[in-house]
């Protein structure tokens, strides 16, 4: 009964599925594959406007080399914040490519007509609007921090868990399982919920009323691949720091 | 889906989500408010502050969308039905 949410109106502006997909079987698998095109689409983008941009570089910078290199000052700066001076060098591709790819996702599902191409079931919309892709992206925080880890400080990674007393371990082991799950959850949730709220309003009004709440999408958008990122840099930032 | 667990779920996803913006609402009235008092006494530091309070609101944000993310199941992916 609840399954799906069709949101109909004359012009059939505001459609809105939640739980509906266009499935790919590839072998034993159904993959959701309005995901799979929109970040390959916004993965194209990023890598299509990184190669424009690193053609001619140039000494005195200037437009879209000049906005490669803020993006690149502005990851830096908060990789520098939350891993520390000594370490960050490395966590810069990760962390960058977390940020840019959260960030361009969630303004592609909510700037590109995605409405004006069909696909036969589903929507296209921001590939963070899906739960499995929020999930992939906190397991590879899981998987960096962990690698981070063990990489600087060897097996002795592992006294972290019985710091700074061992009654604690349970919840020092607990902590690695919610780490992810608040990543994704808070992801994927923010992105779902204004894609709906922004459905809804379209739905009540089509014109000019829903465009406050779009805007204040686009912005909370932006906070939270900046929150992603920053969190992702801090968990690497902690497991290599030692207690 | 059977009515009696469609109406529970439903009954449920409403207090999730409005159980769920009680908390981070209070957290967030008074970070905003303290955040403000700070401003006013050094105006200065006002670029720090917001910055730090714009990352704080969206991590008590994050506590409504988890209840949020709850009813959606409830509504959408119900387990039970």
């Amino acid at each position: 009964m609840l399954n799906t949410l069709h949101f109909f109106n004359a012009s059939l502006l505001a459609k809105l599925e939640v739980g509906e997909h266009y499935y790919w079987k590839i072998g034993g698998l159904n993959i959701h594959g309005q995901v799979f095109i929109t970040s390959w689409f916004v993965a194209a983008a990023l890598i299509g406007v990184a190669f424009l941009a690193t053609r001619k570089v140039e000494r005195v910078p200037s437009g879209l080399q000049n906005l490669m290199e803020y993006a690149l000052d502005f990851i830096r700066d908060l990789a520098k914040d939350q891993i520390g001076e000594k370490e960050y060098r490395p966590w810069v591709p990760f962390v960058g490519t977390l940020f840019l790819f959260i960030f361009v996702s969630n303004w592609a599902g909510a700037l590109v007509p995605w409405k004006l191409f069909h696909i036969p079931s589903g929507e296209l919309t921001a590939p963070t609007n899906d739960i499995n892709t929020t999930v992939a992206l906190a397991l590879l925080t899981s998987l960096a921090y962990f690698y981070a880890g063990f990489r600087k400080r060897g097996l002795g990674y592992f006294k972290r868990y019985i710091e700074p007393t061992p009654i604690l371990l349970p919840i020092n082991i607990l902590e690695d399982f919610t780490k992810p799950l608040s990543l994704s959850f808070r992801l994927f949730g923010n992105i779902l919920a204004d894609e709906l709220a922004v459905g809804v309003l379209v739905l009540l009004v089509p014109l000019f009323i829903p465009l406050p709440l779009m805007v204040l999408g686009l912005f909370t958008s932006a906070i939270q691949a900046l929150i992603f990122a920053t969190l992702a840099a801090a968990y690497i930032g902690e497991a290599m720091e030692g207690h | 889906m059977n009515p009696t667990i469609a109406s529970a779920s439903v009954i449920a996803a409403a207090l999730a989500i409005g159980l769920a913006a009680i908390g981070p609402g209070i957290g967030q009235g008074n970070a905003a408010g303290q955040a403000v008092e700070g401003i006013a006494r050094q105006p200065e530091a006002e670029g720090k502050i917001r910055g730090t309070l714009l990352l704080s609101l969206a991590f008590m944000e994050a506590l409504t969308i988890y209840g949020l993310v709850v009813a959606l199941v409830l509504l959408f992916a119900n387990p039970f039905a």
